[in-house]
């Protein structure tokens, strides 16, 4: 049996320690938000928060992750800025890749509020997305950083 | 998003249903509320408005991020008059009712979700709006004439009395639904034109969006297939032991697909397939790896092929001609790789057959399950999820009949994933294409001669092949020819030319091809576009003067280059070291044209586009936010196979396998991208595919532009532009 905390809630898996975290979330607690797409942490659609930090759950095994604070899309607030600014902004277009990058964009704006051109361009690079959103990412992450701005700090 | 609507939930509403049935020979609107009618109910809309004062739409087409489920319920709410927050969308089952009515089946590919069913949709929004206010009428006992239909509600204001439509539902239920009901003018549109927000978007950035691979069922088992590595290529032997003694496994099946590994988990159905250890034999091709298929479909120009169209004396005109021109191309093979692996559950039970797919092909869905399971059709229940991107790739199902089949024969719910590496070997490509082109000028600089000879693997003949006629395949050739009656509207070279010459030859290759964003207008347009650029350059004329010379009375060609020259600034300075190209194509009845800006780093070859203006015509505007980022994510995609992509074969097989050797565009690398729409009253043509076409070549004229070199190969990688560059 592992434990795990998932989104503030505690699961126990019974599952080998090396199952990757994305097959525990998809499969076993049905947090089906999270992607898989390549497997080799190439893409990002599987991107998760270990605490706090964005990290590919397609390439962590479940049994490092033991006690960890997870975040998956489920667990983001549903008035997240950058799910606001997402809605705003119309980002999505199959969607598909883009719980991934609502969790990169969130763990980058909350450890930089108020990125610049070069710190998104090296951060977003790590996902792809095939129906070619990015500009209208590039504009949900200026939108997500002045909600932010006119929040307060929360983010 | 609902699915999953049943004709028996649907005979429980009650209140006015509309329908449309599409028949070869047009369309009928129905009244489908009542019970009666539905005897021989076979309608691809219904729109039912309810006694709750709701109206439900049901969507035929498959939602990929086109926005398709927004679109055609905006131009309903619009005819019909309702209030848009009344209006709830449902993805609608697979029904012989919802063919296309240009394309012949329930299919969402040709960009053609708009221009199909803008008129019906409409018809059936107004039909069902001048049922209401009769009915209102009737109610009152006034003229229909004093009634008018205003957001969800029938006003009578000399008396200033009024009813929802909901109130109204029952009595227009019983009244005959008028097969040509008045559309309103432009100028009374309250949503087609305007932007609207996507249905589909909060759910998607909320995580809770449901795609093919999210499907979960009680008692579901997950597969993944060990497939042969070379084409053709037989199992020789296997571990069926090792893989059934991992943790986990339930069972290992061996279907015509491959060896089929069901487990309780995604992780042990990939560990046993991994322990199968499968030994395959070398498959049919072994030698067969990208020299040898550009080398063979080069070869194949000098051959014999196929008369696809000719005009007045190609040969004599170019024999006459003050200058000629000659050149050939190559377009190699780029994958689909969707976001989305190819995946379907499915679910066989005795008596029905129910099937969870990210397709855009319900009407083939539902044929191979019909003959997987020797089920009627009316048992087979086709659930559409929501797609991880299609770009054509899901009109063609092959990963519906593993699924059936391997359900069959565990007799458990199966949901078969393909992993990345899967989806990318076992993909069907954009066909790749080798093009030998001349052309004549007069002594004015007029096109007066082309002739041109084209190979491509076929996509038609492994799969339809009586669509392939006289030795010719059209999903080639669109862009440069099309046959005269193709539902795919006006896929052909834009340029009056008088004496013109085309001939197609299939290469005799085992790779697999299927229509790709675009189909082959996508590889046409980068061939014919770069080689009126080499034209004009022999001409001594500016690019764009030289195409709209040539265009003569092409109107809407014209336009959208005039219009792009404008919002880009051609013919004025651009920086030091960057170079600018222009292109034009049109397609699925739409005009399309772009203007690239870029520059070339000489050291490293490495090409950085700055910015595309891009100008469309498509007639009518449904919803204009989408229709932006459908041309941004077309350009932002063809550029990524301008660049980059380029599929790798070896040994008789696929050799890329994921994202690190199957490279694709990143945010980085993405220019600015402008696109203005030119205003039309023309037919509806289509958009999704319209930002692919004009890009490749715009991107290698300017790159001509910034560097004196022509390179008539994509992708323009550096090392491509460095051998190119070293050899001038």
């Amino acid at each position: 049996m592992i434990s795990l905390n998932v989104n503030g809630k505690k699961y126990k898996v019974d599952v080998p320690d090396d199952v990757m975290l994305l097959w525990v979330l998809r499969d076993h607690l049905k947090l089906t938000g999270t992607k898989y797409s390549c497997g080799i942490g190439e893409c990002g659609s599987c991107t998760v928060h270990i605490n706090g930090k964005a990290e590919r759950s397609c390439t962590i095994p479940v049994g490092q992750v033991k006690g960890e604070k997870i975040t998956t899309i489920e667990g983001l607030p549903d008035n997240h800025p950058v799910k606001k600014a997402w809605i705003q902004e119309q980002v999505p277009q199959c969607g598909y890749c883009q719980p991934g990058v609502i969790m990169q964009v969130a763990a980058l704006i909350s450890q930089k509020p108020t990125p610049d051109a070069d710190q998104i361009i090296s951060k977003m690079d790590d996902v792809i997305c095939r129906c070619g959103t990015y500009l209208h990412i590039k504009k949900g992450i200026q939108t997500a950083v002045q909600i932010v701005r006119k929040e307060g700090k929360r983010a | 998003m609902k699915t999953n609507i049943s004709r028996r939930s649907f005979l429980k509403i009650t209140g006015l249903t509309i329908a449309v049935s599409v028949t070869p020979f047009g369309y009928n609107i129905l009244n489908a509320s009542e019970k009666k009618d539905l005897k021989t109910f076979n309608p691809n809309v219904w729109l039912h408005i309810t006694s709750d004062n709701k109206v439900t739409i049901y969507i035929g087409n498959s939602e990929m991020g086109q926005g398709v489920l927004t679109a055609q319920s905006m131009i309903i709410a619009d005819e019909l008059e309702a209030d848009w927050k009344q209006v709830q969308i449902r993805q609608g089952g697979a029904m012989d009712g919802f063919k296309s009515p240009i394309l012949g089946a329930q299919i969402t590919v040709g960009s053609a979700s708009l221009r199909g069913f803008y008129e019906p949709l409409r018809k059936a929004g107004a039909a069902g709006k001048a049922m209401l206010v009769n009915a209102a009428a009737e109610t009152w006992n006034v003229p229909e004439s004093e009634c008018k239909a205003v957001l969800g509600t029938v006003k009578h204001e000399k008396s200033n009395r009024s009813l929802t439509y909901g109130q109204l539902c029952e009595k227009a239920a019983k009244l005959q639904v008028p097969q040509d009901p008045p559309l309103k003018k432009e100028s009374e549109f309250r949503y087609i034109g305007k932007p609207m927000p996507r249905v589909d978007v909060p759910e998607k950035v909320m995580g809770k969006a449901v795609y093919g691979l999210d499907v979960t069922l009680k008692d579901l088992h997950y597969a993944v297939i060990a497939r042969p590595p070379a084409y053709g290529a037989k199992p020789l032997s296997f571990d069926q032991k090792a893989a059934e003694q991992v943790k986990g496994v339930v069972k290992v099946i061996q279907i015509p697909q491959g060896i089929a590994v069901c487990a309780t988990s995604t992780d042990a159905a990939l560990k046993g397939r991994d322990s199968l250890k499968v030994q395959w034999d070398k498959g049919t091709h072994p030698d067969m790896d990208n020299a040898f298929i550009e080398k063979s479909m080069m070869a194949d120009l000098d051959k014999q092929g196929a008369k696809v169209h000719e005009v007045g004396d190609a040969k004599k005109a170019l024999s006459e001609a003050a200058k000629k021109v000659e050149a050939a191309y190559f377009v190699p093979c780029v994958a689909h790789a969707t976001m989305e692996p190819m995946n379907t559950t499915a679910y066989v039970q005795e008596d029905r057959c129910d099937v969870w797919s990210p397709n855009q092909n319900q009407t083939a869905c539902r044929g191979m399950a019909a003959g997987i399971t020797k089920l009627p059709p009316e048992k087979i229940h086709i659930h559409t999820t929501f797609i991880g991107c299609g770009l054509g790739r899901r009109a063609f199902t092959d990963f519906v009949p593993e699924a059936v089949i391997t359900s069959k024969a565990l007799g458990k719910p199966v949901k078969v994933m393909w992993t990345r590496e899967d989806d990318i070997r076992y993909d069907r490509f954009r066909a790749p294409m080798a093009h030998r082109i001349q052309g004549g000028l007069d002594a004015q600089g007029q096109l007066i001669g082309w002739s041109h000879k084209t190979s491509a693997i076929s996509i038609m003949r492994p799969v339809n092949p009586k669509a392939i006629k006289d030795g010719v395949d059209f999903y080639c050739l669109w862009g440069l020819w099309d046959v005269p009656d193709s539902p795919h509207w006006n896929a052909r070279i834009q340029y009056e030319i008088p004496n013109l010459y085309i001939e197609f030859l299939m290469a005799d290759l085992p790779i697999p091809c299927w229509p790709w964003r675009s189909v082959q207008n996508g590889p046409n347009a980068f061939v014919i576009e770069s080689f009126i650029d080499e034209l004009a350059h022999a001409a001594g004329k500016d690019p764009l003067e030289f195409r709209l010379q040539n265009l003569k009375n092409n109107k809407r060609a014209t336009r959208v280059l005039q219009t792009v020259a404008e919002k880009a600034g051609w013919g004025k300075p651009i920086p030091m070291g960057q170079g600018r190209g222009i292109a034009q194509h049109a397609c699925f009845g739409t005009w399309a044209a772009q203007v690239v800006d870029l520059s070339v780093d000489k050291n490293t070859g490495k090409i950085k586009v700055h910015r595309v203006v891009a100008a469309v015509d498509c007639g009518p505007v449904i919803n204009p936010g989408p229709l932006v980022e459908q041309i941004e994510g077309g350009i932002i995609l063809a550029l990524s196979t301008a660049l980059k992509e380029e599929v790798k074969f070896d040994k008789g097989g696929v050799a890329s396998a994921n994202f690190g050797d199957y490279p694709i565009i990143r945010m980085s690398e993405v220019p600015e991208i402008e696109v203005h729409t030119v205003k039309s009253t023309d037919k509806i043509g289509g958009i999704g595919e319209l930002g692919v076409p004009p890009l490749a070549p715009a991107v290698a004229n300017a790159f001509f532009n910034a560097t004196g070199v022509r390179i008539r190969r994509i992708p323009l990688t550096p090392k491509t532009v460095m051998d190119a560059m070293k050899k001038t």
